[in-house]
């Protein structure tokens, strides 16, 4: 089982890390939850998958589950929905004003508003 | 979205709103012990209203709770950070929570926890936050 | 258990919130904020006597002990800087009085630098690597937020970049506690430290902490600070000057903790990654400098370029370096605030960023003039202030382990930020006056009185260096030796 996680998380990884290298604002955002995902799953992994009782008192159960992790997890997950939320507010604000959602034009546009030539065409 | 774009879901949001914001209260209170809590059953209720502006649009959303949804989300935050600092007040650490049985009337007797009241906060802050920022980007179609 | 602790968290979340339900009413924004600062600062102070008189006060929030639930540490080191904190928060708070329009101050100014001040000080306190995390989310967040507000397409570029690059390290910062958990078994830091010191060193180990050093050097500037330029010139003067003074020492101090603290036992790979990352830090960051023309580019690479001086100490771990760091970092957060809240007050009066369109400020603005030479006097380090002795005793302790290219590359800082300050000082405050284009604000002079109290604190922590020498002292007696720390933690 630990196998599969790992080989689901390696992928994750990958089509997050190839979303952040692409262009689009959008996408770049999608990339970071995609990675925030498989750091989770990784979380899970790394503190053995078992399957048991809930850890609480007066339950009659020969193994039990570690909570931490799951309260890691669920912590972080909030945070990142925090986070993801910001994002993609900021970049429809940014999309909004900078009317594009492609970083290279972005970037672009600054060089010519330091007075330098733009480079790619428009 | 055009105001009564789609009659059908309209009225079978009529229903399932009411649906999912019992469902959502549920999973508050079961949240103590069981698979639940406040920032569930907050994101749920958000969904409610998610769907109610899908539905009809944001300015009935707008209508049907008449809110500041950031002064929600500061209420919840206001609630949360009280009730663990109220353990200060009792010289026990910051965040520990009291319990004790009450006999309520038609429950019974109930376990009632300062732990719900800190829940309540979280509620509150998640359907805050979570409307906010639908409402934001929503706003300017 | 001491709930005082857990104060410096509560006081800027409670102000945070309060300051939501105000946010229409401006001059009451400004009084509260103002007083919670000052409030916290002399929350610090108790606590700091505290730690005087009874050693390390610990809180285990919730009552859960310590390996299993969240603890707080108050020890001299985290209590010197939320005093610090505390301090130069108070001044930015002033300063925005007037330093801030008041459409920024209606959106959320003075809750969103509450809600990060209470994410530094979290940072600063917790005792718990996850909880650290949850702190430096917290303080990212609201820096997002107030990095943006204004909303010119210059902030929204330089946003994106720098949310892009936290969420980064921040997915990270999760993976490396996923792996540390996984290989260790707890996430308190003086647990963790106890269980890796009888574990022995051992490659996992040494990997999970190369990880984190790459974490909190992203968010410390350490190295990883290409970031760091742009965004923290994007916003106005005084959320520039807290960026600058808060958000890269929190990096910087989580750094010192992890490596002083936790991973102490293996020093040969990650110390002296630590060393050639700082000398890299210090020539690029010097350089970068030197090369700019932007006021506010220069004091972002003087930024860097402490950072990297700071992070020599932890390279060399011995004790007089490190009570160096300690007392450089207390300086430096005082003293970036400072300059970057008088560089904010240039710009206003000449009405531009960059200082070979200034010219002749010195006939216009004396006072200025001068308060910026003195603050650019005590970033190099002039004996009688503030940056003299921590200087002294991080290049003494690297001379003392046979460091010398260490102890010349904090030397070469020095020249390297000469230069810069003393450049923004001859183009811009020599030469023929230029009248300014437009006024931004009808008395930016009157600014200069909220960053006195900085400048007055500067000199005082120079002159008076020696009273104030036994606290750096404690501070470093824990960060040499860890034992006191996690003695301190799992006994109560």
């Amino acid at each position: 089982m630990e196998v599969v996680v790992a080989i689901i998380v390696g992928v994750l990884f990958a089509v997050g890390i190839y979303l952040i290298l692409t262009q689009d604002l959008l996408r770049i955002v999608l990339g970071t939850s995609l990675l925030t995902h498989a750091v989770h799953l990784l979380l899970m992994a790394m503190a053995m998958l078992k399957t048991g009782d809930a850890p609480l008192l007066g339950r009659d159960a020969e193994k039990f589950v570690d909570p931490l992790p799951q309260a890691l997890i669920l912590t972080s997950i909030v945070i990142n929905f925090g986070v993801t939320a910001f994002f993609l507010v900021l970049s429809y604000r940014a999309y909004q004003k900078l009317e594009t959602t492609d970083m290279d034009r972005m970037r672009s546009e600054s060089s010519r508003h330091r007075g330098k030539k733009g480079g790619r065409r428009s | 979205m055009s105001k009564g774009s789609d009659i059908f879901l309209q009225n079978v949001s009529k229903v399932v709103v009411f649906i999912v914001l019992a469902f959502a209260l549920y999973l508050f209170f079961t949240g103590h012990s069981s698979p639940g809590g406040g920032f569930i059953a907050g994101l749920m209720s958000a969904g409610a209203l998610l769907l109610l502006a899908l539905a009809y649009d944001i300015e009935t959303v707008r209508k049907v709770v008449p809110v500041d949804f950031k002064l929600v989300t500061a209420a919840g935050l206001l609630i949360a950070l009280c009730t663990g600092s109220g353990a200060l007040f009792f010289g026990e650490p910051f965040l520990k929570h009291a319990f004790g049985y009450f006999d309520l009337p038609l429950l019974g007797k109930t376990e009632l926890h300062t732990a719900l009241i800190f829940d309540l906060g979280v509620y509150l802050a998640v359907v805050g936050v979570t409307m906010t920022i639908l409402l934001t980007i929503g706003e300017d179609n | 258990m001491n709930n005082w602790v857990a104060a410096p968290l509560l006081i800027p979340l409670f102000t945070a919130v309060l300051l939501i339900f105000l946010h229409n009413k401006l001059a009451l924004q400004r009084w509260i904020s103002l007083l919670s600062a000052l409030l916290n600062a002399g929350v610090s102070v108790i606590l700091m006597i505290q730690v005087r008189s009874n050693g390390i006060q610990t809180l285990n929030m919730s009552g859960w002990a310590p390996p299993y639930g969240i603890v707080l540490v108050a020890d001299m080191f985290a209590v010197l800087l939320v005093l610090s904190a505390a301090i130069v928060s108070a001044c930015c708070f002033w300063y925005s009085f007037r330093g801030i329009d008041e459409e920024r101050e209606r959106h959320y100014f003075y809750s969103l630098v509450h809600f990060m001040l209470a994410g530094v000080n979290g940072s600063f306190l917790t005792g718990d690597l996850f909880n650290l995390f949850v702190c430096f989310e917290l303080m990212l967040m609201s820096s997002y937020a107030l990095i943006v507000l204004g909303g010119t397409k210059r902030q929204f570029r330089e946003t994106l970049h720098y949310i892009l690059i936290n969420v980064l390290s921040s997915t990270l910062f999760v993976a490396s506690v996923a792996y540390l958990y996984g290989a260790v078994g707890t996430l308190n830091l003086a647990h963790l430290s106890q269980r890796i010191g009888e574990l022995g060193p051992s490659g996992p180990i040494t990997v999970v902490s190369a990880l984190l050093l790459v974490v909190f050097s992203v968010k410390a500037g350490l190295f990883l600070f290409f970031w760091l330029p742009g965004s923290y010139g994007a916003p106005p003067a005084a959320i520039s000057a807290l960026f600058g003074a808060l958000l890269t020492k929190v990096g910087m101090y989580a750094l010192i903790r992890a490596f002083t603290l936790v991973f102490y036992h293996e020093t040969t790979v990650i110390h002296t990654l630590i060393g050639i990352m700082g000398v890299a830090t210090i020539l690029l960051g010097g350089f970068g400098a030197v090369s700019q023309t932007n006021v506010n580019r220069i004091l972002g690479y003087n930024v860097i370029a402490s950072i990297g001086f700071i992070s020599l100490a932890l390279a060399v771990s011995n004790e007089d370096a490190l009570k160096g760091a300690v007392f450089y970092l207390v300086h430096d957060m005082i003293v970036k605030a400072l300059l970057f809240l008088l560089a904010g007050i240039l710009v206003a009066e000449t009405g531009t960023e960059r200082i070979n369109r200034m010219g002749g400020v010195l006939t216009h603005s004396p006072l200025l003039a001068w308060m910026f030479f003195i603050a650019s006097l005590a970033v190099v380090g002039i004996p009688p202030l503030s940056g003299f002795p921590g200087k002294l005793l991080i290049v003494q302790g690297s001379l003392e382990s046979g460091q010398y290219v260490l102890a010349a590359a904090g030397v070469l800082l020095t020249l390297l930020l000469l230069y810069s300050l003393i450049k923004i000082f001859i183009l811009g405050f020599w030469g023929k006056p230029r009248r300014p284009r437009e006024m931004k604000w009808k008395q930016p002079r009157k600014l200069l009185l909220s960053s006195a109290p900085l400048m007055l604190l500067i000199v005082l922590l120079g002159v008076f260096a020696e009273p104030v020498m036994p606290y750096m002292q404690r501070a470093a007696d824990i960060l040499t030796d860890p034992s006191i720390y996690i003695q301190a933690v799992l006994k109560e």
